[in-house]
């Protein structure tokens, strides 16, 4: 039997021919991510404990994007501590406030398709989008990376999800991620690697795939993966990077279970409070007003999020008593969205733009929610509390639409005011 | 391992990481944080909770955010082990590497809040000492227990890199 693209990997990364799920290897690293929340201020001290030095600065990659710009002192003393650390370790690829760090390991191409890579983040299985193995791990776990490049993994089994078809017009890759969670569960894909193919993902961007592999966290995955293809290739290309195809899985490779879904199928749907995995269409939410609308995080403002939010609120004002807030993922993001017009129609519409960072999605930057406030966002998770305070509400939705129920003042399919059929 | 005794604090399914410690107190030091654990999901558990005690809940405990703080805040509350159906993986390896003992078994839905379990890993079970009730719990991979013996990943490197010197 042949191999799945995530156990080709783990056995290059092990130094072994042949690797089989539930086995148990020591592994290289060839990149490892931290930031701000769980990087320095927490490895440090065992590092110095230890009397260790970082294992290869130029395999780490440092990202303040947690606290970014700084609340308060307490905030202000992490960022030191961070911009430290990156002096005193000599790392190099160090960014603050230039954007969330999974977006940003995707935009600077610091991914290759077959790497093994490891971040100090849940959210770090956004980078199985460029067709590498990308696991993320608490702060010792980094620590045992940062000294010695290696971690132990024990090698998942893989579900072969198969998205054929297109999405139709206002509905998201976003659409689709929560609409599979709602059918499993938020633990219905608990150590395992999801594999994404079919037509629907070869026809996906970059920035939307990136939705696919992003919210594996939420159902519990170890990882998403996508092996690298033409739009990978041209990725990299884009951005001056000469890449060959990576690794992918062989067709007799042992999956546990194959996910079929048909694209055209999915409608836009929202995740209700206070649970991730409590979807249903968008259109079934009646008279349910909302406060505030947030477009936001590394899975809901790339670029791509604050096109569809824009080509929603082009020439329109969200409704009277609505606070629509966008947190742009990236630094290239909003510099994009400002030559193309996409910002200003955003602020034209109302929206007050936030800086670059994680924000109010685990409750810490600026936007966070008060008792009783009632949100639409483009974030991932609605736990109680998440955002702000234990009495306010979440519902998880796309940009689109976030947008459209800013424009309503309440949850609405977005293609109501999109002028698309349902 | 050393068999573990100590009384239940009874949780359900997919409790998460914000759950357990929410963001807005991440940006403070563990002894802190601890103060507030579980807050999410029983507010006041901080202040119940003794040294020695263990929780138990359903599926997928743990999920969510990275965040180690989450194990190292039931840790320094005092919580010796957590016994759960199911674990999210980040989690169960912050457990590890933190010395919180993460247990996994199926039939944790039977123990009950305020009853006393006594935890054998090696022998791969644990007992509810008012029933007898013996359930069967996973037993660590032997590369993994290594870490959790050595008392977690700092003490486990620490002794490889005496090794590697020696």
């Amino acid at each position: 039997m042949g191999m799945t693209l995530a156990e080709k990997i783990i056995a290059r990364a092990a130094g072994v021919t042949k690797v089989s799920p539930d086995e148990i290897h020591w592994v290289d690293v060839d990149l490892a991510m931290i930031h701000d929340s769980g990087g320095p201020r927490r490895i440090w001290p065992m590092l110095d404990e230890l009397g260790l030095r970082v294992w290869d600065p130029d395999r780490v990659i440092l990202v303040a994007d947690h606290y970014v710009p700084a609340q308060d002192t307490n905030a202000a003393k992490i960022l030191q501590t961070t911009r430290a650390f990156a002096t005193e370790f000599g790392i190099s690829s160090f960014y603050e406030a230039e954007g969330i760090a999974h977006t940003l390991v995707v935009e600077k191409g610091h991914l290759r398709p077959g790497m093994l890579y490891v971040g100090g983040d849940s959210h770090t299985c956004t980078g199985g989008v460029l067709g590498c193995l990308a696991l993320g791990m608490g702060s010792t776990d980094l620590l045992g990376v940062l000294a010695t490049g290696r971690t132990w993994l024990r090698v998942p089994h893989t579900i072969r999800v198969n998205i054929d078809g297109s999405l139709g017009r206002g509905v998201t890759a976003k659409d689709f991620m929560l609409t599979m969670i709602g059918e499993r569960g938020m633990a219905g894909a608990v150590y395992r690697v999801l594999e994404f193919i079919g037509s629907g993902v070869a026809e996906m961007s970059v920035d939307e795939r990136s939705v696919l592999t992003n919210m594996c966290a939420e159902i519990g995955a170890k990882t998403g993966v996508i092996a690298s293809d033409e739009t990978t290739i041209s990725h990299f290309k884009d951005l001056g990077i000469q890449v060959d195809e990576g690794p992918s899985s062989d067709s007799d490779a042992g999956y546990l279970q194959s996910w079929p879904f048909d694209a055209s199928e999915m409608v836009p749907v929202v995740a209700r409070p206070h649970r991730h995995d409590d979807v249903v269409p968008a259109a079934d939410v009646v008279n349910t007003p909302i406060g505030r609308a947030y477009i936001g995080a590394c899975t809901g403002a790339k670029y791509a999020d604050l096109a569809m939010a824009a080509e929603v609120l082009k020439g329109r004002r969200v409704a009277s008593g609505v606070i629509l807030q966008v947190a742009p993922a990236s630094a290239a993001a909003l510099s994009r969205a400002m030559s193309d017009g996409t910002a200003e129609t955003l602020v034209e519409a109302g929206a007050q733009l936030l800086s670059t960072g994680c924000g109010a999605c685990p409750g810490l930057g600026s936007g966070v929610l008060g008792p009783g406030e009632v949100c639409i966002s483009t974030t991932s998770r609605n736990t109680r509390g998440r955002m702000g305070s234990p009495d306010s509400k979440v519902y998880l939705a796309s940009a689109y639409t976030v947008a459209a129920s800013a424009l309503a003042g309440e949850v609405v399919d977005p293609r109501s005011v999109m002028g698309v059929p349902a | 391992m050393k068999v573990i005794e100590g009384r239940v604090w009874k949780f359900g399914d997919d409790i998460d990481t914000d759950l357990i410690v929410p963001g807005r107190y991440l940006m403070y030091d563990v002894a802190e944080i601890a103060g507030h654990v579980m807050e999410g999901t029983r507010p006041g558990f901080a202040d119940l909770v003794g040294r020695g005690d263990v929780v138990v809940a359903g599926k997928n405990f743990g999920s969510g955010s990275s965040r180690e703080v989450a194990a190292r805040a039931l840790r320094e509350a005092g919580v010796v082990a957590v016994v759960a159906k199911s674990f999210s993986r980040i989690f169960f390896r912050n457990s590890i590497n933190v010395g919180l003992v993460p247990v996994e078994c199926e039939e944790a839905d039977v123990i009950e809040e305020s009853q006393t379990v006594r935890i054998d890993i090696d022998r791969g079970e644990v007992i509810i000492i008012e029933t007898e009730e013996r359930l069967v719990a996973k037993s660590l991979p032997s590369e993994v227990a290594a870490i959790m013996e050595a008392g977690g990943l700092v003490d486990f490197l620490r002794i490889r890199i005496g090794d590697d010197t020696t």
